[in-house]
């Protein structure tokens, strides 16, 4: 996704620190990525891919960067590939994960790290609300 | 003639769905959650509603990524629950009603509301997750004690409509229901939020005193929440904070005089702050 292209309506989100906010463009990037997701909503799907997953990737034409994501089930750069959550819902829900242990593979923290910050209340907003003034 | 008497909004975390369907309601973790559920459990059988106009998003579920229909309304007779990647749901077919829903899509169009009218569709936790929060734990054997009609928004691909297009269009909503002759009791479900973040590394997300000014808001003052940008939303609530537009749906379709009989928030369901509330609709 080119800057150049990010109307100032976009670009606005771009100052939040560690969020990719799923736009037009990175649903053009992440096309094929979501709806090879989309494919696992039917269980003799995840049996193939189950058993062969490089195989059963090829028909969907992923770029190198979003197949690697895929087989090594890094979701953040599944998300930097264009990748949205819900549709990488299916991928983890067919591994037999739910969001909570999903989502925490993208924050550098372990499991039980994260687990524990939810529960004591969550992660604080002080401090990431901008990147340019980390202050806020 | 048909009116609205409510409006509920409650999260939609699909977590809640595991709980429900591996039975661990009476586990720690889960149990404050459904306890706080119980008075609304009560409200709604007593409230007994003909119909539920249920605004919740899609969560790429129905429409994959061709299409992003920023409003849609489920038109169909049945709809039944999505296979998310780990099996259709055991809950009720969820029953529509098509004539109502077809004269409310055409009402809103000639508004100027120009919907996508979906005559099939799955639906997923969205929806699943809020009628079992209200009307109970049933089994695929059960009814839900109530027809829904399910009205999708955009909350997945930005931009998404921003808050005062989703009260305006709860504002013409209301004014569909109410040209419908069949006198039918209706309670509008607003569903999602509260503060989350379920991506990047800023994920976890949750905004305690933002999420109980927005709750306070929503009784009190709505018009104001209407003014609140994107950025706000993401900034303070999350990128997916941003379903929180949905409650102001669901709010413009309520009287301005509104009186707020039960409320719950909750941190954390899930990497989510569920927050929760009933308004009954009070004579303008």
């Amino acid at each position: 996704m080119s800057d150049k292209q990010l109307s100032p309506y976009l670009n606005e989100f771009e100052d939040i620190p560690g969020t990719l906010v799923f736009n037009t463009f990175r649903s053009r990037q992440g096309f094929n990525l979501n709806q090879f997701c989309m494919s696992l909503m039917k269980p003799e799907n995840r049996e193939k891919f189950k058993a062969n997953e490089a195989e059963y990737l090829k028909p969907w034409k992923l770029t190198a960067a979003q197949a690697t994501a895929v087989l090594k089930r890094d979701y953040l750069a599944m998300m930097q590939n264009g990748g949205n959550i819900y549709f990488l819902s299916k991928l983890f829900s067919t591994d037999g994960f739910p969001y909570l242990v999903a989502v925490a593979t993208m924050t550098g923290m372990s499991q039980e790290q994260y687990s524990n910050m939810m529960l004591a209340g969550g992660r604080n907003p002080k401090g990431v609300r901008s990147k340019s003034n980390p202050d806020l | 003639m048909a009116r609205i008497t409510a409006g509920v909004t409650t999260s939609h975390v699909p977590a809640i769905a595991a709980a429900i369907d591996l039975g661990k309601q009476q586990q720690p973790y889960w149990a404050p959650i459904f306890k706080g559920f119980e008075f609304s459990r009560k409200w709604m059988a007593e409230h007994k509603p003909d119909v539920a106009i249920l605004i919740y998003n899609d969560h790429a579920s129905a429409f994959d990524a061709t299409i992003f229909p920023t409003f849609a309304i489920g038109c169909a007779d049945e709809f039944e629950s999505a296979d998310e990647g780990w099996g259709r749901r055991p809950v009720p077919l969820v029953k529509g009603n098509s004539d109502f829903a077809c004269h409310i899509a055409q009402s809103l169009i000639l508004d100027e509301f120009d919907m996508t009218v979906v005559n099939q569709m799955d639906v997923d936790h969205g929806l699943t997750v809020p009628l079992n929060l209200l009307f109970g734990d049933l089994k695929p054997e059960d009814q839900w004690p109530c027809e829904v009609i399910p009205f999708p928004i955009n909350v997945v691909q930005y931009p998404p409509p921003t808050g005062k297009r989703c009260f305006a269009l709860g504002r013409a909503l209301r004014k569909a229901v109410e040209s419908y002759p069949e006198d039918l009791k209706v309670v509008v479900f607003g569903t999602g939020g509260m503060s989350h973040q379920l991506q990047g590394t800023r994920a976890g997300l949750i905004n305690k005193e933002w999420d109980k000014k927005f709750l306070d808001g929503l009784t009190q003052d709505p018009i104001g929440l209407t003014k609140k940008a994107h950025l706000e939303y993401v900034r303070e609530a999350g990128s997916e904070g941003i379903e929180l537009v949905m409650w102001l749906a669901m709010r413009g379709a309520l009287n301005d005089n509104v009186k707020e009989v039960y409320r719950f928030y909750h941190v954390p369901c899930s990497n989510t702050a569920l927050g929760h509330i009933i308004l009954e609709n009070q004579p303008s």
